[in-house]
């Protein structure tokens, strides 16, 4: 399990994971407030339908994409966590239209 | 040195088609390429195989381009039989947006003139008001007032078709060799001795199918090949859930579901380089006709140089001074693929190309010029 | 459209030490990051951290807060949140702010864009539960998080680092698998001459790798054949050290290989490259100032080959420093010093290239290994690509899909490069690597299509 190892500065956030309300720090990126919250999967692949999560942090991989705020396809992990947000995890190729 | 019936130079989708279809006729055959970088049109192909408006004003090449089509279903299943590798070959109609009523005056002119080309049976093609568009793309955006459609216009991966023709070639009597850029050719005996990264090739035939390469071969076997470069930029995006049912001529979506479109042309000599304005103007004419794409991502951009013949239609040619030398050139590698391996290949197999295609030799240019 | 005299991307080390730099020269400087604060990957998270946590993560972090100040008080207009998406070789920059893009005009750019950790494509590696040790770091950096359940998996001295900052955090890593093979620590004495100045990351490293065992972190050294098991996730990890066999039950896997430089800007530009035997990547190739193969386009730092935070900046400095001389605002004094202490600080990377050369396994992985995870091309696929007589990267690309899905091949590039020069048995800069296009990073057509009217001035902070 990751656990903070930290009080940390900022304050508290709470944003929504698939509809449930979740807790984050200020300044979390979304894949580690996801990540903070236990979950390690947060899409399936277009291609095969296989499992995937937050791999490199740092923008690279593109592997954490999620739907944000209805916007599909967003790297979590380059998106700072912000009151009230949206998050959903994306099962295989985002629908095209609204 | 390597001794094949037919040499053939240039492994894009022109070449490796041809080259396929004369392995299919049981000839051992050599196809010589250039290495990973390469201007390769083939690699910027949009992927139609489109008959609509082929041919206004040069009956040959509409029947020609009607030709390959109809052999189309037939080659892509024969593709696959034969390698496991299928071109996801479809053919749902396509359709061409009109913005103004100009524009669908003119779209409504041309189906006229092809009219007179296919005869009275015509080729289906027909102009849809914006409700009857609405019914095949419900999406489309307020500004696109019609449509000329037609049955027989599709759709199929380039690349796809370029591997299934690749392994297609090396599961038969093909042998390709990349990193073997043609220096020299020249007649040996009743053949031709090909010089090519460092090797020495010898063949029966010999087939020049290397793009904007062909015009400094085919100097050299007393071929007349006036090809230029014209530019194209496409816009590919992220993979999407179906959505687009056919093919349109600037817009269609993959079998994998990434959005594909161009048709931008831009007279700029040899940069391949992809440019903001160009790529800027494509996403604003995508989103003017289906403005859901707005919101969905490209992930590249790709630009390429189409080989263009002084009037744009392909130039097909066996040697006067060279005979068992032949070029093949044109700018629809998929569309035409069919053709290729299937009506060019065996004309060229049996050392002659048919009447059918007396209208592409180079000497239509000296007309003109005259 | 702005214009500047330099742009600088990227605000880590080298970019914010080129940005001060041409500042002290009175040139106008844009500085385009796409991280929110300023600082890199190495001092991601920097200004917001408190006590405590620059406690846990060092001198060598917080040595960063520094660097950042001076580079906030330059005058220098930075523009965080931003992505360079398109750079031309006039100097015309197309940059995206919150969806939004706008073009500015450099006289010159120094591209810092730093490194990437070196692909491990192992089995299993896509698993969720699997992340890089760099990622590992960046969590307990931004937010404090850490897992006492990792295991670290790979070579180099980023897992020493990491490991003895989470033993430093109070929750040690469950254990550390280093696929070294021991034979290298022998080898690596051959290097002692380099030591020679050097001493200083030595003593440091030696620290590290104390701290761990003190922690009661077990190391399994020389290990191989490594394979990550799980099916919605990891559960285990397992490898052999000689003859026997591990397996460690865990639900979080951090790999690491050591790092390369970050090639998209470089490739974009089309500059020159070439293969570095050292370092088993492709450099760009360089002139002592930095500038690259295409004039005014200078490379700073890690995304010029791997020499570390210290190293990056005195690079960046040396950039800064030629652009002002360029530009008349600066005399060709200068250099000396900065470039004795660049020699002095990079003496001990032959002694870690060699010593943390990457592993024989990921450089060459089994047929049924996921090499392009985007688009899930195998390097068996590859391999039979490569029989049917593609020549590189680009024709593999065409013929599989690979470097085709989102992240544009950054992940697939390298070990596509391997284990095409293994399977034609060629050099590597005869295969080459992936062209790389605009946008660098996707973008939507909405803002693609808007990106052409330039009426709005791009705004920096």
């Amino acid at each position: 399990m990751f656990e903070r190892t930290d009080a940390g500065a900022g304050g508290q956030v709470g944003f929504f994971f698939e509809g449930s309300r979740v807790e984050a720090r200020a300044g979390d990126t979304v894949a580690a407030a996801i990540l903070a919250h236990g979950e390690r999967s947060v899409r399936t692949t277009p291609a095969s339908g296989a499992p995937r999560g937050p791999f490199c942090f740092m923008g690279t991989c593109f592997e954490c994409l999620v739907e944000i705020d209805g916007v599909p396809n967003r790297q979590a992990c380059m998106v700072v966590v912000a009151e009230g947000m949206d998050v959903r995890r994306q099962e295989g190729a985002r629908e095209a239209t609204p | 040195m390597r001794r094949y019936d037919t040499i053939v130079v240039g492994g894009g989708l022109v070449g490796a088609a041809v080259a396929y279809g004369l392995a299919r006729e049981g000839e051992s055959v050599a196809v010589l390429d250039e290495g990973d970088v390469a201007f390769r049109a083939s690699r910027g192909n949009f992927g139609l195989v489109w008959v609509q408006s082929k041919g206004d004003g040069r009956p040959e090449y509409a029947r020609w381009t009607r030709r390959s089509s109809d052999l189309w279903p037939g080659f892509a299943e024969l593709l696959a039989e034969d390698t496991g590798i299928a071109p996801d070959y479809h053919k749902p109609g396509g359709l061409h947006f009109c913005f103004s009523e100009a524009e669908i005056e003119a779209r409504r002119a041309m189906i006229h003139r092809m009219h007179n080309v296919h005869g009275p049976g015509g080729d289906g093609t027909r102009i849809l008001d914006r409700k009857e568009v609405q019914d095949l793309v419900p999406s489309i955006g307020p500004d696109v007032l019609g449509a000329s459609y037609s049955p027989h216009d599709g759709h199929a991966s380039p690349l796809r078709l370029l591997r299934g023709l690749h392994a297609g070639l090396a599961k038969r009597t093909g042998a390709y060799f990349a990193d073997h850029r043609v220096q020299r050719i020249e007649k040996d005996g009743g053949g031709f001795r090909v010089e090519a990264g460092g090797e020495t090739f010898s063949g029966g035939k010999v087939v020049l199918a290397a793009g904007l390469g062909n015009r400094e071969l085919g100097a050299q076997v007393g071929l007349d090949v006036p090809v230029r470069p014209l530019k194209g930029q496409i816009l590919v995006t992220e993979r999407t859930k179906p959505v687009l049912t056919m093919p349109t001529h600037v817009i269609r979506q993959t079998e994998e579901g990434t959005i594909m479109m161009g048709d931008s042309q831009e007279d700029a000599g040899f940069d391949t380089r992809s440019g903001t304005g160009v790529i800027s103007a494509i996403a604003a004419h995508a989103v003017r006709t289906l403005p859901w794409l707005a919101t969905v991502r490209v992930v590249r951009s790709w630009a390429a140089l189409r080989v263009m013949t002084p009037d744009g239609y392909p130039l097909y040619e066996q040697s006067e001074s060279h005979p068992g030398a032949f070029t093949v050139n044109c700018h629809s590698g998929v569309t035409l693929a069919g053709a290729h391996a299937q009506a060019l290949a065996p004309m060229i197999a049996l050392g002659a190309l048919g009447e059918e295609l007396s209208a592409f030799t180079s000497g239509r240019f000296d007309v003109r010029a005259n | 459209m702005r214009r500047v005299d330099l742009a600088v991307i990227g605000a880590g080390p080298a970019g914010m030490a080129a940005a001060v730099e041409a500042r002290t020269h009175g040139l106008s400087v844009l500085v385009v990051d796409e991280q929110p604060t300023p600082g890199g990957q190495i001092w991601r998270g920097i200004e917001a951290a408190n006590a405590a946590r620059l406690q846990v993560l060092g001198d060598d972090y917080a040595a960063g807060l520094a660097a950042v100040r001076a580079f906030r008080d330059s005058g220098a207009d930075y523009l965080p949140g931003a992505l360079a998406w398109q750079i031309d070789p006039e100097g015309l920059i197309d940059v995206s702010v919150g969806g939004r893009s706008r073009r500015a005009a450099a006289g010159a750019v120094v591209v810092a864009t730093g490194a990437v950790e070196r692909p491990t494509p192992l089995p299993g590696w896509t698993l969720p539960g699997v992340m890089t040790v760099g990622a590992l770091q960046i969590l307990l950096k931004t937010s404090g998080l850490a897992d006492d359940e990792a295991v670290l998996v790979g070579s180099g001295p980023l897992i020493w680092l990491a490991a003895s900052q989470l033993c430093e955090a109070g929750r040690p890593p469950r254990a550390i698998v280093e696929t070294v093979p021991c034979g290298r620590y022998l080898g690596a004495a051959r290097h002692a001459s380099s030591l020679f100045g050097a001493s200083d990351y030595v003593s440091k490293g030696f620290k590290m790798m104390r701290r761990v065992r003190a922690a009661g972190v077990p190391v399994y050294r020389g290990a191989s054949d490594v394979r990550i098991e799980g099916r919605e996730r990891v559960s285990h990890v397992a490898f052999r050290t000689g003859r026997r066999e591990h397996r460690l039950e865990t639900a979080c896997v951090a790999l690491h290989q050591g790092v390369v430089p970050n090639p998209q800007v470089a490739r974009l530009m089309r500059c020159a490259h070439e293969w570095s035997p050292a370092q088993r990547c492709f450099l760009p190739r360089r002139d002592r100032f930095m500038e690259t193969s295409v004039p005014n386009f200078f490379l700073a730092g890690d995304g010029g080959g791997i020499g570390g935070a210290k190293a990056a900046a005195l690079e960046g400095r040396i950039a800064g420093l030629r652009v002002a001389e360029k530009a008349g605002r600066a005399t060709g004094s200068g250099y000396g010093e900065i470039e004795r202490a660049l020699k002095r600080d990079l003496a001990v990377r032959p002694l870690l290239e060699h010593l943390y050369a990457p592993s024989p396994e990921i450089l060459q992985p089994a047929d049924a290994t996921v090499v392009c995870r985007c688009e899930e091309v195998t390097a068996g696929d590859i391999r039979h690509a490569v029989s049917l007589g593609a020549p590189g990267p680009n024709q593999l690309k065409s013929f599989l899909r690979c470097g085709m899905g989102p992240c544009q091949g950054r992940v697939c590039g390298l070990p596509v490069v391997e284990i095409v020069a293994a399977g034609r048995g060629v050099a590597h800069d005869a295969v080459g690597y992936y062209g790389i296009r605009p946008p660098l990073k996707p973008l939507t057509l909405g803002e693609i299509a808007a990106a052409a009217d330039d009426g709005e001035e791009l705004a920096a902070e």
